[in-house]
């Protein structure tokens, strides 16, 4: 592989780090310096340490000097969304009610990254506690898309996305509730891959709405997205909803699966709505698995309309639940204002939430309060009991399902301000999660002014291996990631 | 589910115990009311017979040994509170 290292792969640099023609300190040494140089305009970071990351990159190169190396992540620089604990750093979720909190464990993806040598760098910017398609919606500061630094770089994984595609970082996490690890992927020409529910813990993730959330990589390719979630799969006693699956080798099972597959294509996917310049990429990619020998189906998923009406009532229900716990008594925020108990809820609150996360706890409130929980939610649970029906009749005829990951290419910058214009943005990849499935964000090309498009392969529970599989036969002819950004 | 949904904002904001402002009160029970009316949608769907689904899979009751595992020290949890003394977590005077 030739420099910059900072644009490497997981893949070609854990090749490069093994034959010593690169050491894990050089390799750190450019990311900050690349860091430093891009932050000022990009804005992925909410804080980043220097220091703690070379010792990282240090005792990487030690152990592999001793012949002790921990695997193909030693000694790579990975980016954790600020909602990921790591020990001894910061832990904002983006969010004044977090602006000071420190992480007293490790989250289990951290340790189980840490465990494999990877360099826990960086905490990356988001939508406060993950509630938003831009990251216009953290505390601190907007982040922009490297291609385009006037549009956002989606979200809520947006630093996560945009830190990688900038070179700030060889590979990232981020956490995936409605979509907020595939399309920022989609916006800023990564892959980004939402891992089945329950295969992967959250037990030290900040949690926004827990029947949704999954925590997954964001990387270069879909060969590193398979070497990531093969570290961080696995079931945890820590999270009762981690799922006991066996987990394989995926990079090397991801090359032995082979097609030819039956592709779905969903009608309802491709209505109005749809970016034409989108629709025309995806339209691409299908007839590329044509010429592969796939088979194209259409199929049809009747309650996808549905889908954001669901979600919306699900997430924040479960969110005004999750986000009780800040309370001003702990940990977290505390109104300085408040002279009482209930006024220190109430201040605290009041003080330490942003206006989205207000917004999703008052709605979330509503439809769980007396009188409207069988209206709302529990008529949500039935659709989305319909949703993931859908999905599971349809798998009876093919192996994946192909849609877009977003509407339109990445908007600009205050350019959507009215709430639910921004929920309809998340249709193509809501049911995913209401379904539970696994689902990845691959590169599919540009629009005319230059800004990345994505297509979203969606598998069957569990079945990761082959979803890279499927998703590498259309990357290997067509290397879009590789086009990084000018800054 | 009303025809017309009317978000009563204080009750709500009072049971989601968030002190809102007079501008956030009309702010979001317009942008609120938006989303539930768009929320209403979800009457036209049959939902007779169907099983509400909590969870992406059918796992449930997961039982944990009860036994004792490590824990934080108190000094590493309370590094976080706003305010401590004595290793305890203080806070405004709760009862008269």
């Amino acid at each position: 592989m030739t420099p910059p290292y900072y644009f490497g792969t997981i893949a070609a640099l854990s090749e490069a780090l093994s034959v010593g023609k690169v050491s894990s300190l050089q390799l750190m040494r450019e990311v900050i310096a690349r860091t430093r140089e891009v932050e000022p305009r990009v804005g992925a970071f909410n804080s980043f340490d220097e220091l703690d990351a070379l010792a990282q990159a240090s005792a990487s190169d030690l152990r592999r000097t001793e012949g002790r190396t921990l695997g193909l992540l030693d000694g790579i620089p990975i980016g954790l969304k600020d909602v990921i604990a790591v020990e001894g750093q910061p832990l904002t979720a983006s969010s004044r009610m977090l602006a000071n909190f420190v992480s007293p464990y490790d989250a289990t993806v951290t340790r189980k990254l840490k465990a494999a040598g990877a360099i826990c760098w960086g905490r990356l910017n988001l939508d406060e506690f993950a509630m938003g398609s831009s990251t216009e919606n953290s505390a601190f500061k907007p982040t922009r898309n490297p291609y385009n630094l006037e549009c956002v770089p989606g979200g809520s994984s947006g630093g996560s996305a945009a830190a990688l595609a900038a070179g700030c970082a060889i590979a990232t996490l981020g956490s995936d509730t409605g979509g907020s690890i595939r399309q920022p992927a989609s916006f800023c020409n990564v892959v980004g891959l939402k891992p089945t529910y329950g295969l992967v813990s959250r037990y030290g993730l900040v949690a926004y709405a827990s029947s949704l959330d999954q925590i997954g990589p964001m990387t270069r390719t879909l060969e590193d997205a398979a070497i990531v979630l093969g570290v961080i799969a696995g079931h945890d006693r820590n999270d009762s909803t981690s799922y006991p699956a066996q987990i394989p080798d995926y990079r090397s099972a991801m090359t032995t699966v082979r097609g030819p597959w039956r592709i779905g294509i969903p009608k309802e996917y491709f209505g109005e709505g749809l970016d034409p310049e989108v629709e025309s990429a995806v339209q691409a990619a299908i007839a590329h698995y044509r010429t592969l020998g796939c088979e194209i189906r259409t199929v049809s998923l009747p309650h996808t309309q549905y889908g954001i009406a669901a979600y919306y009532i699900i997430a924040t229900a479960e969110c005004s639940s999750n986000l009780a716990r800040f309370d001003g008594v702990r940990y977290g925020h505390r109104s300085s204002e408040a002279r009482d108990v209930n006024e220190l809820y109430f201040k605290s609150r009041a003080e330490g939430f942003g206006q989205e996360v207000k917004r999703r706890i008052v709605l979330g409130t509503y439809v769980l309060s007396s009188g409207y929980y069988d209206a709302y939610y529990l008529r949500a649970q039935k659709v989305r009991a319909l949703i993931r029906n859908d999905f599971l009749a349809a798998y009876r005829d093919v192996d994946a399902i192909l849609t877009p990951v977003a509407p339109t290419p990445a908007f600009r910058h205050g350019a959507k301000k009215d709430p639910l214009e921004l929920y309809l943005n998340d249709i193509y990849t809501i049911g995913v999660n209401l379904a539970g499935l696994p689902a990845v964000s691959i590169p599919c090309g540009f629009t005319r002014a230059g800004l990345p498009m994505g297509l979203q392969l969606i598998g069957q529970p569990f079945r990761e291996a082959e979803l890279l599989a499927i998703g590498r036969a259309y990357e290997r002819e067509h290397p879009w990631a590789e086009r990084h950004p000018s800054l | 589910m009303s025809s017309e949904p009317n978000i009563n904002i204080e009750h709500i904001a009072t049971l989601a115990r968030i002190a809102l402002t007079d501008d956030e009160k009309r702010i979001f029970a317009s942008q609120l009311g938006d989303v539930l009316a768009y929320i209403e949608k979800l009457r036209e769907v049959d939902v007779s017979g169907v099983e509400p689904m909590a969870h992406a899979f059918p796992v449930f009751n997961v039982w944990i040994e009860d036994v004792s595992g490590p824990a934080l020290p108190v000094e590493a949890v309370l590094r976080n509170a706003p305010a401590s003394r004595d290793n305890m977590i203080s806070v405004p005077k709760v009862v008269e």
